[in-house]
């Protein structure tokens, strides 16, 4: 299985990341060889088995609808790289 | 010998009866910071201001000893920020469950966090933002990772014994290459609220420290059931200190055939023999086993880990906390802060995983990998169905130097091959130092267990232990 | 009509919880921005989700309601995507296993039953609120994290009106089990809408569009009827339509097509790892669906069966489950055989006391029992039917009983028939006209003389006995 620069340049924009040219090349070799050697997986009959999503026995985790103590605005807001009152603020969205 | 060569026990002793206090030991250890440190590079963001003091609570156990924490997991008020230029300045306002446990049994949280990979992501610590940790055998070699900063301060006496996290073999790979102990406990056994993400499924906190009693001790304080985390378990934790018998007469141990290949270091090889030997003078039964999917392990692991980490990931992106680039739309500022916040492994990550979950892939990828997953799952329990802990390499090499896989993603990967289908397994696993290559590099061995039987690491582990000199050893620093 | 009109509705629901899906922040509505957080809601890093107990049991009864099949084995999954009112950049959602499927909701078009597909009933979390300012845009967190419904019905809605009459079902329903406020001004209930249109008979179904930002049941319908009509223009004309999402606009009434957007999305779901899987056995499934209260549709045919009653004075009984358990309760606690007498009162001056003091009907069910006695005096006649709205007034206002009120104000019927004979006497006098009509044969005649004995009378006359007495009389 390869991974063309389009794919990379499709999949860097779905996970916000922008690439610059000369990481896109060394990205794409890299990968190529990482996804080359996953390819091996496919060897395997898997129709029977079951997907391992969660790795422990354990069903219904569940907690009772009862409050508890939620954070000072201060602290909430506290890393915040911009704010504006009690907002945290970003830059315009442009669809 | 001086207060912070000490193990965590002995220092214990030394505090309860008043003969030290938890100040002495930390000026103890900010001398020997002073002296190493510019070399070691353990800790991250290490010209910070010492504080003369730590605050604990005084009626706790362990009386003010301090104990060091990696950086990806949250201690209140105090930077944490997995090493990452993209969390740059956060000080989460919460502790991790593991630092609430320490905190209430008096311990004292030391006031640096320790170096590793950038949110985890190497097996070298060379992908710290703050620059990689140099082993305290040998200055030009990595420690491990990517708790490597933690098995450096151990290793080096920088720390008294130190939480890391472990993922793919984060504990214990830089518990070998360092020559302390390290312990992956069961998925499920420690709580993970806290503990900045990396693969929800695979990660756990765990100790590493200067020897199997202190490990014991560090975690029967961290593990046990949290109402925060979904994935914790409700078992009793048992006193792990009680495991310690030094007794290992007709044990059964396997040795997986798989585990000893091609790309395996002869001298490593030899000196796991030797080890696997020891056990059985010792009264342990030893024969040989098959895990029959352990070369599928590394490729379910990355397509797993990767996506998984794609999208714990994808909350930083300069909204609320950390770095934030300069940019005058919202999509700018979103590709901006990633691309220049995240170093290149995690970006390498990030695009793997998500491009296994995307649209036409995910079913290949992600999917299929999830199957295997149970496959090499499986394959453990066959085992462990007739022996009570299997005995392997923690790694295939030592050390190796600074530079040497830095610029190879793949090889780096595969010095993961012994540790990783624990994890993909969820099952506990300890590393312990069991002899030193000519170039007087620490080897460890590696000894895994059924879920939730933590009691069998620390019996096979101590006898060993108790019964060789590796833990006395100390590099020459 | 050439084209017939496709619709299937999505609605988000917000549970009324008291505390979010995942974390325990409150859920009140309209606190100061950014109060109701934490870091697991907040998204921090390491923090985790643990679901809440109540919503899951809310969003069962819920999906029972709606005659769907709960699934055995249920979870979680991450739908990803960027958007800074989605704190952890993604949505913890289902996706292939979602909670339940197959149900249905049956509305009535034109006095026929009509079953509307419910696709399924998912869980999810709500995402934060955005206020765009000029050059940027501010995030409150206090919604993020309150846990959804997502409710998608089948493409089985064929006009706007059939989308209204769903929508109201399904808030009665929802109501009926209080798991929502169902609140579309507070946003706790949020539509949005697809509609196609395709010539009658064909099996393909046209090209969909997406409406979006109605606030109303009202807004979708006109939204609706809006979408109709430019449809149907654009199909005579024979223009192509695209596939889009366009925003109602209710000030002007119009939709307006959104920017179009890059392709599908990929959401790349996963099951998430922080959660375990959720296993609804058979048997708790069964449980809870016993302890369902009678559901609003049920109700109806049975008051329309049992107490003989039209749809529309059944519809007002029902209206709401307090209104239709305190009107069940005057029924069966009324000892007469004829059940109707006691509706009568009920949709009649009953619902208009609540109406003037705008209060529901059940909030006035501390005179049940002086009802009950009230309408007892009529039937035996110891008080006109006009006097006993007047004490039913005066019981809801003093809450003396029905008996003190009557004899208190001298409200007796007069039956006395000397009295009456005088009364009558007088009137047949001052009325010439009306006597002559009623001779005549009108009978609006004698109602007009017996009005007007009641009228002097004061309303105390028995007015059967007036009539039998001025037929008599003029005989």
């Amino acid at each position: 299985m390869s991974i063309d620069k389009e794919t990379i340049k499709h999949v860097a924009h779905l996970a916000r990341i922008e690439l610059q040219p000369n990481e896109l090349d060394k990205l794409s070799g890299e990968l190529h060889e990482i996804l080359g050697f996953i390819d091996k997986l496919s060897n395997l009959n898997v129709d029977q088995v079951k997907p391992a999503s969660h790795i422990l026995p354990i069903s219904n985790v569940l907690r009772d609808d009862q409050p508890h103590l939620s954070l000072s605005l201060n602290k909430a807001l506290e890393n915040a790289p911009s704010k504006k009152g009690n907002f945290f603020s970003v830059p315009k969205i442009i669809e | 010998m001086e207060l912070n060569q000490l193990t965590a026990h002995e220092l214990l002793e030394k505090l309860k009866s008043q003969e030290s206090s938890s100040q002495a030991i930390l000026k103890s250890l900010y001398t020997r910071m002073q002296k190493i440190e510019p070399q070691v590079k353990a800790y991250a963001r290490s010209q910070a201001v010492e504080s003369p003091a730590l605050n604990f609570k005084a009626t706790g156990d362990l009386r003010g000893l301090p104990i060091t924490i990696k950086d990806n997991i949250c201690t209140e008020g105090l930077p944490t920020e997995c090493c990452s230029k993209i969390l740059e300045g956060f000080r989460p306002p919460y502790d991790a469950t593991v630092i609430n446990k320490l905190k209430e049994n008096g311990g004292a949280i030391f006031p640096l966090k320790a170096n590793m990979d950038e949110f985890a992501f190497g097996s070298s610590t060379e992908n710290s933002y703050f620059g990689p940790t140099h082993n305290p055998w040998n200055l030009n070699c990595v420690p491990g990772g990517s708790s490597g900063g933690s098995a450096a301060a151990v290793a080096s006496d920088e720390a008294i014994w130190a939480l890391g996290s472990d993922t793919g073999g984060s504990i214990r790979q830089p518990a070998s290459f360092c020559g302390v102990v390290g312990l992956k406990p069961t998925y499920g056994r420690v709580s993970r609220f806290g503990l900045i993400a990396f693969a929800s499924s695979l990660d756990q906190i765990g100790p590493l420290t200067k020897d199997v009693q202190d490990a014991a001790i560090l975690t029967g304080l961290i593990s046990g059931y949290d109402p925060r985390d979904s994935t914790s378990v409700n078992l009793p934790v048992p006193d792990y200190t009680q495991s310690l018998t030094g007794d290992i007469q007709k044990l059964k141990i396997g040795i997986p055939k798989e585990y000893f290949i091609d790309g395996m270091d002869p001298e490593v090889k030899t000196i796991i023999q030797e080890a696997v030997n020891k056990l059985k003078n010792l009264g342990a039964v030893i024969n040989p086993v098959s895990l029959p999917h352990t070369e599928y392990a590394v490729p379910v692991y990355y397509i797993i880990a990767t996506a998984e980490a794609s999208s714990n990931l994808a909350r930083f992106d300069g909204v609320q906390y950390g770095f934030r680039a300069k940019a005058d739309t919202l999509i700018q500022m979103y590709k901006l802060t990633r691309a220049q916040g995240f170093g290149q492994e995690a970006k390498r990550r990030i695009i793997l995983g998500t491009f296994a979950l995307s649209h036409g892939y995910y079913d290949a990828y992600y999917l299929r990998a999830l199957k295997v997953r149970t496959l090499i799952k499986q394959d453990f329990d066959k085992v462990f169905s007739n022996f009570d802990c299997i005995v392997a390499p923690t790694s295939p090499t030592s050390a190796f130097k600074i530079g040497e896989r830095a610029q190879d993603p793949l090889k780096m990967y595969l010095s993961d091959i012994y540790t990783i289908s624990v994890n993909l397994a969820g099952i506990p696993a300890i590393s312990i130092p069991c002899g030193f290559t000519k170039a007087g590099l620490p080897v460890g061995l590696q000894i895994m267990a059924k879920a939730f039987n933590e009691e069998i690491l620390f019996r096979v582990a101590h006898t060993f232990e108790q019964n060789t000199d590796w833990h006395k050893l100390k590099p020459k620093l | 009509m050439k084209y017939q009109t496709v619709i299937g509705l999505e609605v988000h629901l917000q549970l009324n919880t008291k505390t979010k899906a995942f974390c325990g922040c409150s859920t009140d509505f309209g606190k100061a921005p950014n109060s109701n957080v934490c870091p697991v809601c907040l998204g921090f890093p390491g923090s985790l989700p643990v679901y809440n107990r109540q919503a899951l049991n809310s969003a069962i009864r819920l999906a029972l309601a709606f005659n769907c099949q709960i699934q055995e084995h249920t979870k979680f999954d991450r739908k990803n995507y960027f958007y800074p009112d989605l704190p952890k950049n993604y949505q913890i959602s289902q996706f292939d296993l979602p909670l339940s499927r197959n149900g249905y909701l049956d509305i009535y078009v034109q006095g026929s039953p009509k079953r509307i597909g419910i696709t399924r009933v998912h869980l999810e979390e709500d995402a934060g609120k955005l206020i765009h300012e000029a050059e940027v845009s501010l995030v409150d967190f206090n919604r993020t994290g309150i846990p959804l419904l997502e409710i998608v019905s089948e493409p089985d809605l064929n006009s706007p009106q059939e989308a209204f009459d769903y929508l109201t079902s399904l808030k009665s329903i929802i109501e009926y089990l209080d798991v929502s406020d169902c609140d579309m001004e507070k946003g706790s209930l949020r539509c949005d809408a697809n509609i196609s249109l395709r010539l009658f008979g064909a099996k393909e179904l046209g090209v969909k569009t997406e409406l979006k930002n109605m606030n109303s049941f009202k807004g979708v319908k006109d939204a609706l009827t809006f979408e109709v009509e430019r449809q149907t223009q654009l199909l005579e004309l024979n223009q192509a339509l695209v596939q889009d999402t366009r925003l109602w606009d209710d000030q002007k009434g119009v939709t307006v097509a959104m920017r179009t957007k890059e392709g599908a999305k990929d959401y790349r779901y996963f099951p998430d790892p922080d959660l375990t899987v959720f296993i609804i056995e058979q048997s708790t499934v069964a449980q809870i669906k016993t302890l369902l209260p009678e559901l609003p549709q049920v109700k109806l045919q049975r008051f329309i069966k049992d107490y003989g009653l039209t749809e529309y004075d059944a519809k007002i009984l029902v209206s709401s489950k307090n209104n239709a358990e305190f009107s069940e309760s005057c029924i069966q606690d009324y000892p007469g055989q004829d059940k109707k007498e006691m509706v009568n009162w009920l949709i009649g001056p009953l619902l208009s006391e609540a109406n003037t003091r705008k209060v529901e009907l059940y909030e006035l069910n501390s005179i049940k029992n002086e009802l009950i006695n009230l309408i007892g005096f009529v039937k035996n006649q110891e008080i006109s039917n006009l006097s006993a709205k007047n004490v039913l007034s005066r019981l809801i206002d003093t809450g003396k009983s029905a008996r003190e009120l009557i004899q208190g104000g001298g409200l007796q019927q007069i039956s006395n028939i000397d009295a009456l004979n005088q009364v009558i006497e007088a009137v047949i006098q001052e009325n010439v006209k009306s006597v002559n009509d009623f001779k005549a044969g009108k009978s609006n005649a004698l109602m007009y003389l017996v009005g007007q004995v009641m009228k002097k009378s004061s309303g105390k006359a028995n007015p059967k006995v007036v009539g039998e007495l001025i037929k008599e009389r003029l005989a």
